[in-house]
């Protein structure tokens, strides 16, 4: 664990030292070490607190203030099920429950064995192809239950072929 | 090379454009020329593997063509979309294709001369093959100009926007003194198209007398609302066109830094934008002395982090300086006081696109369609139970009738329609009897809705209406800031009523309580978010009051959606029986035979509402039903 720690904040000075000591840099330095270690690890935002000269509490509370910061690691694989207005109409709500029941996981929440991370989005402009499921960043169209076992299934199917 | 003395701005972007016209012959040269159709509603659809079918093709026949990503012609029902322009034929618009019919193209439209023309949409120009665009019964409608290059052009190649006439309206304002360049949007009459309306000349203005230094422009495409993809599709159909809008914004106000401010969920718009703003820089178009003039503007670009209230202005303004989006109080306005407290510009993605069609074009011509009061076209997003999804650029002025069905061509699978959704969690639902009303920033926020972020979504005879009232008010109340008390605890008491109601346990008087709840909640607020959450709920219960006391008089969702007030059932009459179409497909494994007739049964405990059986039901046997209260099934 300490181990763990130390690599974190071994990672999160690496990216950093790219920014500017601004404040203004808050959100682009979070993004950029969300996008690197899959999430922010409290390690990662003490040390960006440190590197701001700021308080903790300024950046946990921007971290958790906006919808795209993770405190969780992520799975291997992402699903944010699209709840827009069109996809909700269309029973996004539906696909919604079909995911949260097929991986046993509730939104916001990873696998145990850490293949799947499930949260929802507000909307990904494709409304469209209504209701749409982003797999892995690729906006899927039509996603309804059947799809949903569909996919599972072809990630099993890709995993054993590994 | 050494130039003697400084050349005038007119000159340098002369040469550019040039240029960029060689640039654009040269295309011209190959036998054909392939635009697929890749913004990210056509990679929903799979553009990338009908892109890569493509290439491979052409590869395997020897084919030297060009193949272009280009962005979305607005016709999101189509996608994936293939233009081909071939000499000798008008440029054929493809819709639907996969990798099979993008193969067949290539082989036999580009190789041979089958246009397929099976699978063709329309054409681009008159001719005796194929049906023109400009002769479909929804362009009588239609009048694009922020959208007329969007799908067209490159949007990953500057040098496409140049030849098509990009940036010219930028060295035409450099040529003129910045306060003829306000006074000529002044005059086009433009209003911000962020949802206020708020006229943008006279914001210009504001900011262009504001005392301070630096100033800033901040483009504004934090399009949060669900069901909103126009500014999307703008970012990665033309970025140009808004950097552009940018640079001609701050030439007028006097500001020397931008900021283009984009969701985190749009990451291709994100992408397309950087690499824009990367070849606009190149070319001199962005930076110091730009085209040789004392006109210095730089543009950096900000990635939200998904919070919706930061599409309010002063809340984005506190986000792009690293806190959290809260709004604060105006005034001052950001014009005189804005991002680190310097007089700062924000438009809209929108609005921002139109300045170089007002400044190349002139303002008349911008104010010729229209309304008097609302001068322009609108741009609508057209979502939910319409046939032609996409996007609907038409003169301000027009019907919603007109742009749901002449434009969208109505209802699909012959369902009626219920109301139409405009303005996003800020909008409200308007009914049948509104369709006649001339769309313009004022008519709609007089029945209920808002203009809004231009999003329209159509609701048929299965959305109920107090659902939707519930979905937008979870929104609202999730996406609340938390700093005005009304809002954070007004909203949430809207939405525990509201979701009472969808489950059958409210009572009349609720209604009431809303009415009042949302009165207070508009006066308490300091934003928009708050000001106008309750809008969702007063309109649907302004038109459509009787199905709210379905829900809480007789238990009922007359719209057959509330899944608490629903249940399945498979009708043993109209059942085959030897058919295992629902089995086999039923999510939860809720459907057995009956043990001796052997027609379906559904555990109504198990059952949890996805209706999958009722979509796998053959169409001739039509089954399974929903009925509402869920008491209505037999024993």
């Amino acid at each position: 664990m300490a181990k763990e720690q130390g690599k974190v904040k071994q990672e999160t000075g690496r990216i950093i030292n790219r920014f500017g000591r601004e404040r203004a840099n808050l959100i682009p330095i979070l993004q950029k070490v969300q996008e690197e270690l899959g999430y922010l690890p409290r390690e990662a935002m003490a040390e960006i607190a440190r590197f701001l000269d700021i308080p903790e509490i300024d950046v946990y509370g921007v971290v958790t203030f906006y919808n795209q910061f993770r405190l969780n690691p992520p799975g291997k694989h992402s699903i944010r099920v699209c709840l827009g207005t069109a996809c909700h109409m269309k029973g996004g709500y539906i696909t919604l429950d079909a995911w949260k029941r097929r991986l046993e996981i509730d939104r916001g929440q990873t696998t145990p064995d850490r293949e799947f991370d499930l949260d929802t989005v507000a909307c990904v402009g494709c409304c469209v192809m209504a209701p749409v499921t982003v797999v892995d960043e690729e906006p899927q169209g039509q996603v309804e239950p059947t799809k949903v076992d569909g996919i599972l299934l072809s990630f099993k199917l890709e995993k054993e072929k590994r | 090379m050494k130039l003697s003395g400084q050349p005038k701005a007119g000159s340098i972007f002369d040469e550019i454009k040039r240029r960029a016209e060689i640039h654009r012959q040269e295309l011209g040269g190959a036998k054909a020329v392939i635009m697929v159709g890749a913004a990210t509603c056509g990679r929903a659809a799979g553009a990338l593997k009908v892109l890569r079918a493509i290439k491979d093709e052409l590869k395997k026949h020897n084919l030297d063509c060009p193949v272009l990503e280009v962005g979305c012609m607005g016709h999101c029902y189509a996608e994936p979309i293939v233009v081909i322009s071939k000499t000798g034929y008008p440029p054929i618009v493809y819709q639907q294709v996969n990798p099979v019919i993008a193969r067949r193209l290539v082989k036999e439209f580009i190789l041979g001369d089958d246009p397929c023309l099976e699978f063709v949409l329309g054409a681009l120009g008159e001719n005796e093959l194929v049906p023109d665009f400009a002769d479909f019964p929804r362009a009588r409608f239609e009048q694009k100009v922020i959208l007329k290059d969007c799908g067209f052009i490159d949007p990953e190649d500057i040098e496409h926007y140049i030849a098509g006439g990009g940036y010219s309206a930028l060295n035409k304002a450099l040529q003129i003194a910045p306060e003829e360049v306000i006074a000529e949007v002044k005059k086009s009459g433009l209003r911000g198209r962020g949802g206020a309306g708020f006229p943008a000349g006279e914001k210009w203005e504001l900011c262009r007398s504001a005392a301070g230094k630096p100033k800033y422009v901040i483009c504004n495409g934090d399009e949060g609302d669900p069901g909103a993809f126009v500014d999307r599709a703008i970012l990665e159909s033309n970025p140009h066109s808004v950097i552009e809008g940018m640079l001609v914004a701050a030439y007028a106000v006097g500001a020397q830094q931008g900021y283009i401010y984009v969701r985190a969920e749009y990451p291709l718009a994100v992408k397309r934008v950087r690499l824009a703003l990367r070849q606009a820089k190149k070319l001199g178009l962005l930076g110091k002395n730009i085209l040789g003039s004392d006109f210095s503007f730089d543009i950096k670009l900000f990635e939200g982090s998904g919070a919706f209230v930061c599409g309010e202005e002063s809340a984005l303004i506190a986000s792009l300086e690293g806190e959290a989006g809260t709004p604060s109080h105006r005034p001052p306005y950001p014009a005189e006081s804005g991002l680190n407290g310097k007089p700062t510009l924000i438009n809209n993605v929108k609005t921002l696109a139109y300045v170089r069609h007002i400044i190349g074009e002139g303002a008349d011509k911008f104010a010729g369609a229209g309304t008097k009061k609302s001068p322009g076209t609108a741009v609508f997003a057209l979502a939910g139970k319409v046939v032609n999804t996409g996007l609907a650029e038409v003169p301000m002025g027009t019907t919603l009738r007109q742009v749901v069905f002449d434009v969208g061509s109505g209802i699909p699978n012959g369902k009626g329609f219920k109301a139409v959704q405009i303005g996003g969690p800020s909008g409200g639902c308007l009914p049948e009897s509104a369709l006649d009303l001339p769309i313009d920033f004022d008519s709609l926020t007089g029945a209920g809705a808002m203009m809004g972020s231009g999003g329209m979504i159509v609701l048929d005879e299965d959305d109920c209406m107090v659902e939707i009232a519930r979905y937008f008010l979870e929104f609202t109340q999730r996406e609340s800031c938390g700093k005005c008390t009304f809002c954070r605890l007004g909203t949430k008491q809207m939405l525990e009523i509201l979701s009472d109601i969808t489950k059958g346990k409210g009572k009349l008087k609720d209604l009431d309580t809303l009415i009042e709840l949302a009165e207070d909640v508009r006066a308490g607020s300091l934003c928009g978010l708050g000001r106008t959450a309750p809008n969702p709920i007063l309109s649907t219960l302004r038109y459509f009051r009787d199905e709210y006391e379905a829900h809480i008089l007789e238990g009922r969702c007359p719209a057959l959606m509330c899944p608490e007030l629903i249940a399945f059932y498979i009708i043993p009459d109209k059942c085959e029986r030897s058919c295992d179409a629902c089995v086999g497909t039923c999510t939860v494994e809720a459907i057995s035979s009956h043990p001796k007739k052997r027609y379906k049964i559904i555990d109504q405990e198990k059952c949890v509402k996805c209706g999958t059986c009722l979509t796998a039901c053959p169409p001739q046997y039509n089954a399974v039903v929903k009925l509402s209260p869920p008491s209505e099934v037999p024993e």
